[in-house]
């Protein structure tokens, strides 16, 4: 018994141990934490529960049998994030350059399997070289059983990559199929191909962070939903992040108790809309208004920012917010835009997370390469995902609401449940200039009398109560007492059951 | 009495006059321009009339715009507020002819005392003293030995034309007013083409100290002791105070007498101010005479106790002074803060845009606030960047000062920027507390200007409680919402590190019944507060003194603003705090040497060129997207080294504008 005890302490300290501190020191020097260290951060204190620590590679080749470390490069179980359970692995760079072996592969698979089954998240801290090439085929295969798992579980529990070193070829289908990647600034990069086989194929010479650091994801690719400035602001954004989130689609959303009024009043709403209408403001105001103590926690604040998405709290419970923007491309509908959009609103919908919209939008983006790259099946895809949602639904139209663009965000038609409108707010299919331009184009060449007519049309057009006069809108709210509408509404809507018909799934405009 | 009256101006003095008139019962009737139309002052008076376009050249500063608007208002007399038509004998004129009543001075003060020679002159009749000085042209620079041997050594060599220092010297001998003079003269001639030069006393450690006086149409004129205005940044006022730390009975009195004089030698009625000059041995010399209410007269109203601007529409209607000088009694001291929309770490540059939150402090018996903006307003470019007065009254100037710093800690702004960290760093030295101050103490107390104040010890600690604390409340509000209970989870901390920078500092946090036991820098203290999380400011109690720390959350830190000071501080465990030291500190990335386009869109236009200096927050371009445009700055000095895009051309989004050297 001693004897199997002193095996047993041998042995844990040789897997905390990891690749040892030479390379624990080397990675400390790339400003990077170790596997364990990052669960420190990231879980509470006391809370995680390791599993698999005695699990060793089953390679024999290429000198692999004399190297041996307990955990085989991964560290993996479950823990709690402010008392909420969570299942984690953690990749271990200092243990064979955090690759995945076969038996790496297995430990992610269970834990996936155990969250899928009670209903938890599951964190990926990713840190690995890639595939273990020792073993060959063993590993893709290993790879392959992950991805299978991320696909069974996607939609049933939230899904979390967070890379923290490398992440390369075949390694980032497994993150690109989690509901959000986040990633840390300098120390982390994706990618399929890397800068050598760049070069040699293209003749392009970039580095590893242009090719695919956290600015090039956040900011030019959209692979990744926020970027960190180092390991330890990534594990404390990444707890905070999470409180945001239920345990699975069979939970409701979490609710933290909050001593801001549901009725509070905003009165500088009120002039938050400037008199010119093409003048832009800040949608994030309004926003940081309306939820709880203003903590908008914004997704790729960094990608297409004529759109703005993110989860607050409503009563303390979570909400997903979608808003245009009109401080950037005066918050038009583009390719990037509906993307970033329509992804983040299958992902509330998903899990049970009501979605506030706030609406000022003139319009799709006109230009050749929007047309050219696709801006039709782009675009559904946000009127797809808003049709398709069951979650409560609230609008609120601030400004613009044109054309094709009114019909996709969240409108009534889109079973959009209680769709409210500022007096600011302009329901029509076009501006009141291009309007008249159209209707009237006999008249262009009379400035006084398009003029006439543009006055016209905003008389009729430019005014909330042609939509309201047939219920497209339920009622014109005063922006000040927005917060407060939006509350009620989502107060009666906490049991709103719809379904829609059934079907081995959906065909979305991929 | 008037039963309406018409208020010339806008901005926190319109706002002011229009609480005065309303509480005597008079209706009033403001006017804006199209950028004012939401405006408070607007809001709060009880009729309002358009007056045009934004600029003041087109709006306020239109004599015959604010007439018609008090015919059309019916309004029977016109506050003109400071600034804009406040001075103008012409206006003056226009209402005299439309009947309408001026409430200030008649025309003839206003024109003897806008006048800068014509003043001295006068106040020179009236036995005021006047800096001595040479006002006739000087023929060479023995002349100019022999008159400043006559009004006596140091003396100022200026240039008539003259203005920015250029072509002024100081001479403390006769040799040293020789040489200013030649190089006085060949600089005022190649600079100004004018070499006319005059010699005035050069008057050492100056301080600006001015009197009010109050004078009705009964001939009776008294004065309310004085204002310093020392504190100065290029000739603004920026901390006023009454009574002056230097002063004593004797010299106010002496002055006094001879602001009374002066403002009866030109039949002087309403409120009016005459400025001196006052040296180190407390020799005061005249300056000017301003014929208006002062920005800086609240100081003298908390002293006391009388509405100046009640006073000026009571002797407008013609009523009597019903007290005398003897009853003037100045009681207490009194402060004002002027906040401006600028910002102090960018050479002072005017900020601009929409106050996204605006929260006062409280107003008490001891704290006064004139504002004329609301949260949600907007600051423009078109007026002046004074967003409000914060005025603070105590017994004594150290309990004025207390008050006074108390408030800017609890004032909240954000969506521009504002000057309030450079007030409390002028207000933490030790020369302003010592009350040694002159016109030059900006310049010589912030001789490379403004970096950003610097917290002193216990600031840093109560920075260092306040964020431990917020962080442990958060922390419990956390576990309150712990979905299952069941779990053993040490989920409450009672010990933070606050890491600021690489400075790290141990706080324990300990909930007790009402408050909190805080240990910090091996010592302890009581903390009370009923903060949540979500508030702007974290008041309490720290071992019974007030204290408060305005906080925002940014990501996974606390920035923390108290005493002018904001920290950006991360409150960690102490376990997270250990790995957090093997982070690496990372250079900020530069990306100054370029400007991007920030959008997709259309340059319209450049406003600079190649070989260009550049000053922060300088205009650099226009790009317009979606038919909106987007005026594109400056981030911070710098040369132009290359244009990289023209106007008319289609930018992408992040495409290089131009280059910097």
């Amino acid at each position: 018994m001693q004897d199997i005890i002193r095996k047993l302490e041998s042995k844990r300290d040789a897997a905390r141990n990891g690749g040892g501190q030479r390379r624990v020191d080397a990675q400390h020097a790339k400003g990077k934490l170790t596997a364990r260290e990052r669960l420190e951060i990231l879980l509470d204190p006391g809370s995680f529960e390791e599993w698999d620590m005695f699990v060793e590679h089953r390679c024999g080749d290429f000198g692999m049998n004399d190297q041996r470390v307990p955990s085989d490069g991964v560290v993996t179980g479950h823990g709690t994030i402010n008392g909420r359970l969570v299942f984690v692995f953690s990749q271990d760079f200092t243990v064979f350059g955090g690759s995945l072996s076969e038996s790496h592969a297995e430990k992610i698979c269970k834990v996936m399997d155990k969250a899928l089954q009670v209903g938890a998240p599951v964190i990926g801290l990713n840190d690995s070289g890639g595939a273990r090439i020792q073993e060959g085929v063993a590993s893709l295969a290993g790879y392959a059983e992950v991805f299978q798992r991320n696909v069974l579980a996607s939609g049933v529990v939230p899904q979390i990559s967070m890379i923290m070193g490398p992440c390369a070829g075949g390694a980032v289908y497994s993150p690109a199929m989690t509901d959000y990647i986040f990633m840390v600034k300098d120390s982390s990069y994706m990618f399929v191909t890397g800068p050598d086989v760049v070069k040699t194929v293209t003749h392009e010479s970039v580095t590893a962070e242009e090719l695919g650091g956290a600015t090039t994801h956040t900011t030019k690719s959209g692979v990744a939903d926020l970027a960190f400035e180092n390991d330890v602001e990534a594990l404390l954004e990444l707890r905070r992040f999470m409180d945001f989130l239920p345990g699975s689609n069979r939970d409701e959303v979490p609710v933290r108790p909050t001593a801001d009024p549901a009725d509070r009043q905003e009165p500088s709403l009120d002039s938050l809309v400037p008199a010119n209408p093409n003048k832009p403001y800040d949608m994030k105001e309004l926003i940081q208004k309306v939820v709880d103590e203003g903590d908008f926690f914004e997704i790729q604040p960094g990608y297409a920012g004529n759109i703005l998405v993110g989860f607050g709290r409503m009563e303390g419970r979570t909400i997903g917010i979608v808003a245009n923007q009109p401080m950037v491309l005066a918050g038009c509908l583009d390719i990037d835009s509906s993307k970033k959009a329509a992804r983040f609103v299958r992902f509330c919908d998903c899990f049970n997370i009501p979605i506030l919209t706030f609406v000022d939008v003139p319009g799709f983006l006109p230009g050749t390469s929007q047309e050219y790259n696709g801006i039709i099946k782009h675009g559904a895809k946000l009127l797809f995902a808003y049709a398709e949602a069951t979650v409560p639904k609230v609008t609120v139209i601030t400004r613009k609401a044109y054309g094709g663009a009114y019909d996709v965000m969240s409108s009534k038609h889109l079973r959009g449940d209680v769709n409210y409108a500022w007096p600011t707010a302009e329901i029509a299919v076009m501006g009141p200039k291009g309007a008249v331009e159209i209707i009237f184009r006999g008249d262009i060449g009379d400035s006084e009398k398009i003029e006439a007519r543009t006055e016209e049309y905003r008389q009729k057009f430019a005014n909330p109560f042609v939509a309201a006069s047939r219920g497209f809108i339920d009622d014109v709210i005063m922006p000040h007492g927005t917060r407060r509408r939006v509350a009620k509404a989502l107060r009666m809507l906490r049991n709103k059951e719809l379904e829609n018909p059934w079907k081995k799934h959906d065909n979305l405009p991929l | 009495m008037f039963n309406k009256i018409l208020i010339a101006n806008r901005g926190e003095i319109a706002c002011r006059i229009i609480r005065s008139a309303k509480r005597m019962g008079i209706t009033t009737v403001a006017v804006y321009s199209e950028a004012d139309a939401d405006a408070l002052h607007v809001q709060l008076a009880d009729e309002a009339v358009a007056i045009g376009p934004a600029a003041s050249a087109e709006s306020y500063l239109v004599i015959e715009k604010i007439v018609q608007a008090c015919k059309d208002s019916g309004a029977q007399a016109v506050h003109p507020g400071f600034g804009f038509l406040s001075e103008n004998a012409a206006f003056v004129k226009a209402l005299d002819e439309a009947d309408i009543v001026f409430i200030g001075p008649p025309t003839l003060a206003i024109g003897a005392m806008g006048d800068k020679i014509e003043s001295k002159r006068l106040a020179a009749d009236a036995n005021v003293s006047t800096v001595p000085g040479h006002m006739d042209l000087i023929e060479d620079a023995e002349e100019a030995v022999k008159i400043s041997g006559e009004i006596g050594y140091p003396v100022m060599i200026k240039a008539s034309a003259g203005g920015g220092g250029k072509g002024m010297r100081v001479a403390w001998n006769e040799e040293e007013a020789r040489d200013g003079f030649r190089s006085a003269r060949s600089e005022a001639r190649t600079s100004f083409g004018d070499e006319r030069i005059f010699i005035e006393k050069f008057v050492e450690e100056p301080r600006h100290i001015e009197i009010q006086v109050l004078a009705d149409k009964h001939g009776n004129t008294l004065h309310l002791g004085e204002r310093e205005c020392s504190i100065q940044r290029r000739h603004q006022k920026v901390i006023e105070e009454a009574p002056s730390p230097f002063l004593d009975e004797e010299t106010r009195q002496a002055m006094g007498a001879q602001a009374v004089a002066l403002a009866q030698a030109v039949d002087y009625c309403s409120a009016g101010t005459v400025e001196f000059i006052v040296d180190k041995s407390r020799n005061f010399y005249f300056l000017e005479m301003n014929t208006r209410i002062q920005v800086e007269h609240p100081v003298t109203e908390m002293i006391t106790g009388l509405d100046l601007v009640e006073w000026m529409i009571r002797i407008a209607a013609g009523e009597k002074l019903d007290f005398g000088q003897a009853d003037v009694k100045l009681k207490g001291w009194a402060m004002e803060s002027r906040v401006y929309a600028e910002d102090p770490l960018r050479s002072f540059l005017p900020s601009i845009g929409r106050l996204v939150k605006y929260n006062e402090p409280e107003v008490s018996a001891n704290v006064r606030i004139d504002s004329g903006v609301e949260e949600g307003s907007e600051i423009t470019m078109f007026y002046d960047p004074m967003i409000a007065k914060l005025v603070t009254y105590g017994a004594d100037r150290g309990a004025a000062l207390k008050e006074m710093q108390a408030a800017l800690d609890a004032f909240h702004i954000r969506g521009i920027n504002h000057n309030m960290g450079f007030l409390a760093a002028v207000m933490a030295k030790q020369r302003f507390r010592d009350g040694r101050l002159t016109t030059n103490f900006i310049a010589e107390e912030f001789p490379d200007g403004f970096k950003g104040g610097d917290p002193d010890e216990s600031q840093r600690r109560t920075i260092a409680a306040a964020a431990a604390t917020a962080q442990h409340i958060i922390a419990e509000r956390e576990a309150e919402s712990v979905a299952w209970d069941d779990l053993e989870v040490e989920v409450l901390a009672e010990e933070w590190v606050v890491c600021v920078g690489t400075d790290h500092t141990a706080v324990s946090v300990c909930t007790g019944m009402a408050s909190y036991d805080v240990g910090i820098d091996g010592g302890r203290v009581m903390l009370e507060t009923d903060w949540v999380p979500g508030e702007a400011l974290f008041t309490g109690l720290i071992d019974g003194e007030p204290v408060t720390v305005q906080i925002d959350r940014v990501g996974p830190r606390l920035s923390l603003t108290h005493a002018g000071v904001t920290l950006d501080a991360l409150v960690l465990r102490p376990h997270v705090a250990a790995l957090n030291a093997v982070m690496p500190i990372k250079a900020p990335p530069d990306l100054s040497k370029f400007l991007l386009s920030p959008m997709p869109g259309l340059l319209v236009s450049l406003a600079v060129e190649v070989g260009q200096s550049v000053k922060s927050g300088e205009e650099l371009a226009v790009v317009e997207a979606m038919k909106m445009e987007n005026l594109l700055r400056a981030q911070q000095d710098g040369v132009v080294a290359a244009i990289k895009a023209a106007p008319g051309e289609s930018l992408s989004v992040d495409q290089i504008i131009m280059e910097f050297e």
